[in-house]
C-alpha cells in the first residue's frame, strides 16, 4: 500500500495534467471536510452538527494520511474523534435544547457575528496573499522511501530538538488534570458519600441475620 | 498453480485488495456466526442445560437459522427517532470492528496491510465503536437506550485509558508501533511472550477488553434486566443483527490482539519438535480460541457489577496500575540486567 502511492506523489511532482489517483483521493476528503463543517455551522439539531464535526476530524485525518503523516493522522482520529467528541456529545445529549429559543436570538446577535466573519476572512486574505505561501516559499517536499517511518521521525524530533517545548506542553497538561481533579474533591457535608474502603471490607456477619421462623403451624422450631 | 501466480499478478491491486478483504471478512462473519452457537452451547454446558440442539445435526445450523430469521423480519423505526441517525447507527458500530482487522498480521508473511503504526491505528479504530452505542440510544429516542448510552459512552471513554497505557508498556518492550514487530519481538518460545514481563498490562488489557465491548461483567450498557436491551431495545430485523455482528466482531478483535501483543501471535509455545511441526496460522487462531473462550467463560461465571464500582475499577485502580508497570518498564529496561527479558 504504502509503497505504491509513494510511487504516486513522484507523479504528481512530475506536473501530471490528469488526475492521479492520490488527487482524487485528495479532493473527495476535501470536498467531504468543506462540506461536513458547513453541516456542523448549519444543522440546526447539536447532536448532529457534533457528528458532522466528528465526520470533518475524520476527513481531515485522512487528508494527513496522504500526506505520509500517519502518525498524526491516527493520533487525530484516536484523540478528537475517539475521546474528545464522545464527551462533547456525552454533554450536548444530555442538554435539553429549544431550537425556537436559539432562532430568536439569531437576528440579534447576526450583526456581531458578520463583523466577526468579515474581520476573519480579511485576516485570512492578508496572510494567504503576502506571498509567503505557495509552492515558491515552501516547496512540496519529497516522498520519502517505504521504509520511512513518520512515527520514528516525530519522536526523535520531540525528544531532542524540541525537548523543552514538549516538556512544557506536559508540564501545563499535568496542572491542567490536577485542577480538574482537585474541583472534584469538593466535599459537602450534606451529601452522603459511599466508602468504598468501608464496602470492600464488609463481611457477611456484618449484614446478614439468619433466622428461624416456624412457616406452618405443625413445623415448630 | 504457476499460472495462476501468473494471473493473480496481473490483477489491478484494487482486486487483489478486495480479494484479499473478502478472504477476511468472510471467515469472519462465518466466525462470529458460530461464535454465537458456541456462546449458546458453552453457557449452556455451565447451566447444566444442552443448548441449542433443533436446528441441524447437535444445533449447527442454528446460527444459518437465526441469521435468515432476523433477515426477513421487519425493520421498525420507531415515530419520533431520528431516521438517518437510527440506520447509520448499527453501521457506525460494525465498521470500526470490521477495518482493525486490517492490519492484524495472522502470520509473519500473511496481513494485509503491514502499517507502521497499526498498534495506534487498532486503538484508533476501535474507540470509534462507542459512537454507534451512542447514536443508536441517542437516535431511539427512548429512556432505556439513552440510559444505555450514556453508560456506554462514560464505560468506554474510562476504559480506552488504561486500555491505551497497556498498549504503552508493550510499545515500550517491543520498541516497535507495528503487530508484526510487536511479535516478531516474542519469538524464541513461551518464556519470551510478553504476558509475562508485562502480567499486570496483560490482565488489564483483558478485563478492559472485556468492559470495551460491552460484556457481562461489564453489561451495563445491555443490561437486560435494569433497562431492557440499553441501546438497541428499539431494534428489530437486520439492525439489531448487525449490532449483534459488531459485538461478537469486537470480542474476536480483543481476542487476537490480546493473542498478538502478550502471547507470542503465531508463536509456538516452544522451539522443539512437536510444537515447531504445526504451523503459525494453526497456533495463532487456537491462542484466539482460547482468549475468546474466557469471554463466554465471564459471562456465565460472573454476576453484573455496579455501575459505580466499574467506574472506581477503571480510573483508580486499573490506570494507577498501568502507570506503575510503565515504570517499572522503563527501570527495569535501562538500570537492571532484566532489561532484555523486558524487551
Amino acid at each position: 500500500m504504502r509503497v505504491r502511492s509513494r510511487v504516486r506523489v513522484r507523479q504528481t511532482l512530475g506536473t501530471a495534467k490528469t488526475v492521479t489517483f492520490l488527487q482524487l483521493i485528495f479532493y473527495i476528503f476535501a470536498t467531504v471536510l468543506v462540506g461536513a463543517s458547513l453541516m456542523v455551522i448549519t444543522v440546526r439539531n447539536p447532536v448532529r452538527a457534533a457528528l458532522f464535526l466528528v465526520l470533518a476530524f475524520f476527513s481531515a485525518a485522512c487528508l494527513w494520511l496522504t500526506l505520509e503523516a500517519e502518525f498524526l493522522a491516527i493520533t487525530l482520529v484516536l484523540v478528537y474523534v475517539g475521546a474528545v467528541m464522545v464527551l462533547f456529545l456525552f454533554v450536548i445529549m444530555m442538554l435539553d435544547v429549544n431550537i425556537a429559543q436559539m432562532r430568536a436570538g439569531f437576528a440579534r446577535y447576526l450583526p456581531l457575528g458578520l463583523i466577526v466573519a468579515v474581520v476573519m476572512a480579511g485576516e485570512l486574505t492578508l496572510v494567504m496573499l503576502s506571498g509567503e505561501f505557495g509552492l515558491q516559499q515552501a516547496p512540496r517536499p519529497a516522498g520519502h522511501a517505504a521504509d520511512y517511518s513518520n512515527t520514528r521521525a516525530l519522536g526523535e524530533v520531540i525528544y531532542t530538538d524540541y525537548v523543552f517545548a514538549f516538556e512544557l506542553a506536559a508540564l501545563i497538561l499535568l496542572v491542567a488534570i490536577i485542577a480538574a481533579i482537585s474541583l472534584t474533591l469538593r466535599r459537602r457535608p450534606q451529601t452522603r458519600n459511599q466508602s468504598p474502603k468501608d464496602q470492600v471490607r464488609v463481611r457477611k456477619q456484618d449484614r446478614l441475620r439468619v433466622v428461624r421462623m416456624p412457616t406452618s403451624p405443625q413445623d415448630k422450631p | 498453480m504457476t499460472w495462476l501466480l501468473a494471473f493473480w499478478m496481473e490483477l489491478p491491486l484494487i482486486v487483489q485488495l478486495g480479494v484479499k478483504i473478502v478472504a477476511i471478512i468472510g471467515p469472519l462473519m462465518v466466525a462470529v456466526a458460530y461464535y454465537t452457537l458456541a456462546e449458546r452451547k458453552v453457557i449452556g454446558y455451565m447451566h447444566v442445560r444442552i443448548g441449542p440442539n433443533r436446528v441441524g445435526p447437535r444445533g449447527l445450523l442454528q446460527p444459518i437459522a437465526d441469521a435468515v430469521k432476523l433477515m426477513f423480519k421487519e425493520m421498525i423505526v420507531p415515530t419520533n427517532a431520528d431516521r438517518y441517525l437510527f440506520v447509520i447507527a448499527p453501521i457506525l458500530a460494525l465498521a470500526p470492528a470490521l477495518g482493525a482487522w486490517a492490519v492484524v498480521p495472522f502470520t509473519d508473511t500473511l496481513v494485509l496491510a503491514d502499517v507502521n503504526a497499526s498498534l495506534l491505528y487498532v486503538l484508533a479504530l476501535t474507540s470509534m465503536g462507542v459512537y454507534g452505542v451512542v447514536v443508536a440510544g441517542w437516535a431511539s429516542n427512548s429512556k432505556y437506550a439513552f440510559l444505555g448510552a450514556m453508560r456506554s459512552a462514560a464505560q468506554i471513554v474510562a476504559y480506552e485509558i488504561a486500555m491505551g497505557f497497556a498498549l504503552v508498556g508493550v510499545l515500550m518492550a517491543a520498541g516497535s508501533l507495528n503487530l508484526r514487530e510487536i511479535v516478531l519481538a516474542q519469538s524464541g518460545g513461551m518464556h519470551q511472550w510478553f504476558f509475562i514481563p508485562l502480567f499486570p498490562l496483560f490482565l488489564v488489557y483483558l478485563i478492559s477488553g472485556v468492559a470495551e465491548t460491552n460484556r457481562s461483567p461489564f453489561d451495563v450498557a445491555e443490561g437486560e434486566s435494569e433497562i431492557v436491551a440499553g441501546f438497541h431495545v428499539e431494534y428489530s430485523g437486520m439492525g439489531f443483527a448487525v449490532f449483534f455482528l459488531a459485538e461478537y466482531a469486537n470480542m474476536l478483535l480483543i481476542s487476537a490482539l490480546t493473542v498478538l501483543m502478550f502471547l507470542g501471535g503465531w508463536h509456538a509455545p516452544a522451539q522443539i519438535p512437536p510444537f515447531v511441526w504445526i504451523p503459525g496460522l494453526f497456533w495463532f487462531f487456537g491462542k484466539l480460541a482460547v482468549i475468546a473462550f474466557l469471554f463466554l467463560w465471564f459471562r456465565a461465571t460472573f454476576p453484573r457489577y455496579r455501575y459505580d464500582q466499574i467506574m472506581r475499577l477503571g480510573w483508580k485502580v486499573f490506570i494507577p496500575v498501568t502507570l506503575v508497570w510503565i515504570t517499572v518498564i522503563g527501570v527495569a529496561k535501562f538500570f537492571t540486567p532484566f532489561g532484555h527479558w523486558f524487551g
